[in-house]
């Protein structure tokens, strides 16, 4: 069990309700959930199921339409922008899906672009080397490929040193063979750096790799696996 | 340098064309800005400094003859703090080589001293020598127009005695800085030039020793001109006073005044319109420049970067295109004001230019161009920055298209799938079609107000001399004459027809309003001189009251049926009640009309006539312009068609150096307008057309759906910009009247074609541009990145 270890999020009757269009569509209908450091979680869930809502919440992109979302015992929702900005620039590194690399910087101004605002970052090279990518420094986004991008996203989040790692659907756009690169990359920085790391996929297979696999469906928590092993993500095959 | 300035800096690079677009629309607005601010401030300086060190008197008379102790009586009237009394005479001049007649002015100068004032700025030579009868200087601009050096020898007809004179000396005058034969409106150097003499020698020449003709005063305060003028009035009437007026009525002031106001109007207008162009153009592009940033935006955001931080960024690549324009527009503008003040310089033929930028108007180009490029910048930003990064970061929501109205009416069958597409693209975003044909309009109307003075000056130049003003050549008499004087004009060689008038100079008042001008005295009838009403047709002259010159009538607020106090200024000065009949349509100059025996009845003297129209066989000319140079009585003879010619090279000089500067400036503006557009569309829909790619829609069908969409907005921009453009020709004509001449609104269909002309080609090689990118298009690189 992880009851033991430090609470880093905590939320309460979290629901979100989005105007899409002419039509409203909840996203969230009251989610209950604690994060503890350390922790390998994946969100999985089909689309539509809430997990990028959820995660965006996590992350401060977004805010609940009800309930809260503690962070280290502060409440998310009372932070107004320029809290919310500092919370995401200190603590958090986000992945994403598409990779949103600024395509006129290099691999290294990428990164960089995040270290020259963080207060103790690794050197944007030793983040592009811990993702492997040591010999790529110098490209930019569209020399690079899917994979080399995802993985610069990845230096890119992990540099600041954060204290929670938020990657949406980071193998989404990938191969198997370069997902589980990027995937051994996201392990090894939650291994080696112990930062909190939450994964969105709706890939079952890579749930093995985590502590504890929370399912959403249709907007609510449906069920929470705890992994008595996490599987290493060479072993994974989908 | 930091990775957010390394961004910027290679995104700059990556829409340099566009770039180069917007700065070169803020180049074109503050180029004008600064040529026409600059060249309006040297002007305003240069006059001032001239009118300052040169003594331009403040008060001016002129009287048949007066003896010299009457200028005590005049210097010791309040307020007057200098005064000069002189003689002035109209002379005949022959000068080698030149077959048509010459009339000149000759003033004189006091023989041992500085005038007290309108000093002269000798240019060459010397001043005339105290003791000698037959030296002269001359007007600088009339000793070039014949290549007169110091040495050259004049031959005047001083009160119908020939005498031969020594040019010693070229010289300007602040009195003179507009030499303007009198009734004439544009400068003719070549046949109208001003002459300086000692005061000893003309005097003996022209009978006025110990006497004066002319008197000038110097005032203490310049409030104090309606006294003085009352005063001086009274003294001068017992001595043929011709009435005493200020600088307003000097004829070389006033036009200078008039010119400097049309300039004025131009400096304003033109920079304002072009200014507001540019400003409009680059908070629309910025605004959607940003717009299409808003996944990087989110992306930064949630990193930790603030909006201040972001905020920032935008603003510093708004910052540099904007202070390059600036730059280049402030050097450019700085460059065109130089020569245009040089040109005006040479025309008005002031000794000297002082020529400057100013700190205030560099800035003021500068604050403006700033202003307007962030109010765009911040309205895309916080357009922006209102989405939570989690939703700026999502692509946008399929936008909420509709069946056009089109379709909605039923008509769907007669669209095919991809102008279907154009016209709901179009009407999904009405404000952003509205903006962008907006700046096609105001691209189209700017190109019209650069051309269309052309085609005007024409038509104003036709009316005025073919259809009202026909007679080859126009003479005026020193002195009212008797109308015998027909006879021997009648008589002379080569003259078909002789049509009389009588001219007297009068103050008009209605109400409280008055102005100064000339009552005319016309004979019934006559084929040379017609009067023409507001459709230009013939009109005829009321054996009764008066016709006023249309403007006239707007300036003093009369209409027809109202009653007029004509106040004569000359001879025994009688007032009377006039009533008003008419307005005649006249483009050039203004006057009042009347019956010409009426008008002798007014004046209280027999049948006097002040100068005559002549019809002349071509081919006599040259023996007839001999003849009539002998003529001791006849103080000025002008030639239409030189008058024309006048007329076409003082609007040359004047005007058309900035229409076309004008013109050019407009052209660009177009282009980097509908460039622009063009390439926002491209880089905001490229993910669509590559979409449409991979669909199987061929290069020339994507073409055609991204530029059928700027085509269509072209041609609806077309016509409004019609609009848009009579309304600042409107604004321009309406500005520009004056007593010199009013610029009729005729807007020749050639300035429309040339409008059309100019958006559509700016059109066409923006779309091939756009084109040629599209041809390029990476259908995968599209596809894969989402920004």
């Amino acid at each position: 069990m992880t009851d033991h270890r430090d609470r880093v999020f905590l939320a309460r009757d979290l629901t979100k309700i989005y105007p899409m269009g002419e039509i409203e569509v909840q996203a969230l209908r009251g989610v209950d959930l604690a994060l503890f450091a350390g922790e390998f979680v994946v969100l999985l869930g089909p689309s539509g199921s809430g997990k990028s809502t959820l995660l965006n919440i996590l992350g401060g992109l977004d805010s609940p339409s009800s309930g809260a979302m503690q962070y280290g015992g502060r409440d998310l929702g009372v932070y107004d922008d320029a809290e919310l900005t500092r919370y995401r620039r200190e603590h958090v590194g986000f992945v994403f899906q598409f990779y949103n690399l600024i395509p006129s910087l290099t691999a290294r101004e990428n990164v960089a672009l995040v270290t020259e605002i963080a207060r103790n970052p690794l050197p944007p090279e030793e983040a592009l080397t811990l993702v492997g990518l040591a010999d790529r420094l110098d490209h930019f986004p569209a020399q690079l490929s899917g994979g080399e991008q995802q993985r610069v996203a990845i230096a890119r989040a992990v540099a600041k040193r954060p204290e929670v790692l938020l990657c949406d659907e980071p193998t989404g756009a990938l191969d198997v063979q370069t997902g589980v690169r990027v995937l051994a990359v996201i392990d090894r920085v939650n291994r080696e750096l112990g930062t909190t790391t939450v994964v969105i996929t709706h890939n079952a297979a890579i749930a093995a790799m985590a502590d504890r696999v929370i399912h959403l469906s249709n907007g609510l928590i449906a069920r929470i696996d705890h992994n008595a092993q996490r599987q290493a993500p060479e072993a994974i095959v989908w | 340098m930091k990775a957010l300035d390394r961004k910027l800096w290679r995104e700059l690079w990556q829409m340099k064309g566009q770039a180069v677009a917007i700065m070169l629309v803020i180049v074109c607005g503050v180029a004008i800005h600064v040529m026409f601010g600059a060249t309006l401030d040297a002007l305003g300086q240069t006059r001032a400094r001239y009118y300052q060190e040169y003594r331009f008197a403040d008060v001016f008379a002129a009287l048949k003859r007066a003896p010299e102790s009457l200028r005590e009586r005049i210097a010791a009237l309040p307020g007057v703090a200098e005064v000069e009394t002189r003689v002035v005479a109209a002379v005949h001049l022959d000068v080698a080589g030149f077959a048509e007649p010459i009339t000149g002015r000759l003033v004189s100068i006091p023989d041992n001293r500085e005038p007290r004032l309108n000093r002269l700025y000798l240019r060459q030579g010397r001043l005339p020598a105290a003791d000698r009868n037959d030296e002269v200087v001359v007007s600088e601009a009339f000793a070039q127009a014949h290549r007169l050096e110091p040495g050259a020898k004049l031959r005047v007809v001083i009160n119908g005695r020939r005498q031969a004179l020594t040019l010693v000396g070229t010289a300007l005058s602040p009195e003179y800085i507009h030499q303007l034969r009198p009734g004439s409106m544009f400068p003719d150097y070549q046949r109208y030039g001003v002459l300086w003499m000692g005061r000893r020698a003309l005097g003996i020449a022209y009978g006025m020793e110990g006497a004066f003709n002319d008197v000038i005063v110097g005032l203490t305060d310049a409030r104090a001109a309606p006294d003085v003028i009352d005063e001086l009035d009274r003294l001068l009437t017992p001595y043929g006073g011709l009435g005493a007026h200020d600088r307003e009525d000097q004829a070389s002031h006033r036009f200078l005044s008039e010119e400097f106001r049309n300039i004025t109007l131009s400096a304003t207008l033109f920079p304002v319109l072009f200014l507001g162009v540019a400003i409009f153009l680059l908070n629309v592009v910025m605004n959607r420049l940003i717009g299409m940033q808003r996944e990087q935006i989110g992306t930064l955001k949630a990193f930790g970067y603030g909006n201040g931080a972001i905020a920032l960024h935008y603003l510093k690549l708004v910052l540099v295109v904007v202070l390059v324009g600036v730059a280049v527009g402030v050097f450019a503008g700085a460059g065109l004001g130089r020569r245009l003040a040089e040109l005006y310089t040479m025309f008005f033929r002031f000794p000297f230019l002082d020529y400057r930028l100013t700190f205030q108007l560099v800035f003021g180009a500068m604050l403006l161009n700033l202003g307007g490029a962030m109010a765009g910048t911040a309205f895309a930003l916080r357009a922006a920055f209102a989405l939570r990064p989690a939703e700026a970061m999502r692509p946008e929501q399929p936008a909420r298209y509709r069946a056009t109205v089109i379709e909605r009416l039923g008509l769907q069958r007669l669209l095919s799938q991809p102008n279907r597409m154009i016209l709901r693209h179009i009407e999904r975003r009405p404000l952003k079609s509205l903006l962008s044909v907006l700046g096609i309009a105001l691209a189209c109307g700017v190109t019209m107000a650069g051309r269309f003075q052309e085609a005007t000056i024409t038509h104003m130049v036709e009316v005025h001399y073919k259809l009202s003003q026909r007679e080859d050549l126009a003479v005026t008499f020193t002195e009212p004459t008797s109308w015998r004087a027909i006879g021997s004009l009648d008589s002379l060689p080569g003259v078909e027809r002789v049509e009389v008038y009588r001219a007297a100079p009068v103050r008009l008042r209605f109400r409280h309003h008055s102005r100064r001008t000339t009552l005319k005295g016309v004979p019934p009838g006559g084929d040379l001189q017609r009067l023409l009403d507001a459709d230009l047709r013939l009109l005829d002259l009321p054996s009764e009251g008066v016709l006023l010159t249309d403007y006239l009538g707007e300036l003093l607020g009369v209409q027809a049926g109202d009653r007029l106090t004509v106040e004569v200024l000359e001879g025994s000065r009688p007032v009377r009640e006039v009533p008003v009949v008419g307005l005649v349509k006249e483009y050039l100059g203004v006057a009042a009309y009347m019956d010409l025996a009426g008008l002798n009845r007014l004046l209280r003297e027999g049948p006097a006539i002040s100068g005559a129209y002549l019809a002349v066989d071509d081919r006599e000319r040259s023996e007839l312009y001999r003849r009539l140079g002998d003529i001791p009585r006849i103080a000025g003879t002008a030639i239409r068609e030189q008058e024309i010619r006048n007329f076409h090279r003082t609007m040359e000089q004047t005007m058309l150096f900035f229409t076309f500067i004008a013109t050019v400036f407009a052209v660009v503006i177009a282009f980097g307008i509908i460039y622009n557009s063009a390439r926002i569309a491209l880089t905001e829909r490229s993910r669509e057309l590559a979409s449409l790619r991979v669909l199987g829609f061929t290069r020339a069908e994507i073409s055609y759906i991204l530029l059928g969409e700027l085509g269509l907005l072209t041609l609806v921009a077309i016509p409004l910009g019609f609009i848009v453009g009579r309304g600042i020709c409107t604004l321009f004509v309406d500005g520009a009247r004056s007593e010199l001449y009013r610029i009729p609104l005729i807007i020749h269909p050639s300035t429309y074609a040339f409008a059309a002309t100019v958006v559509l080609a700016s059109a066409l090689l923006s779309g091939w541009l756009v084109r040629r990118k599209l041809d390029r298009l990476d259908l995968i690189a599209v596809l894969k990145t989402r920004d």
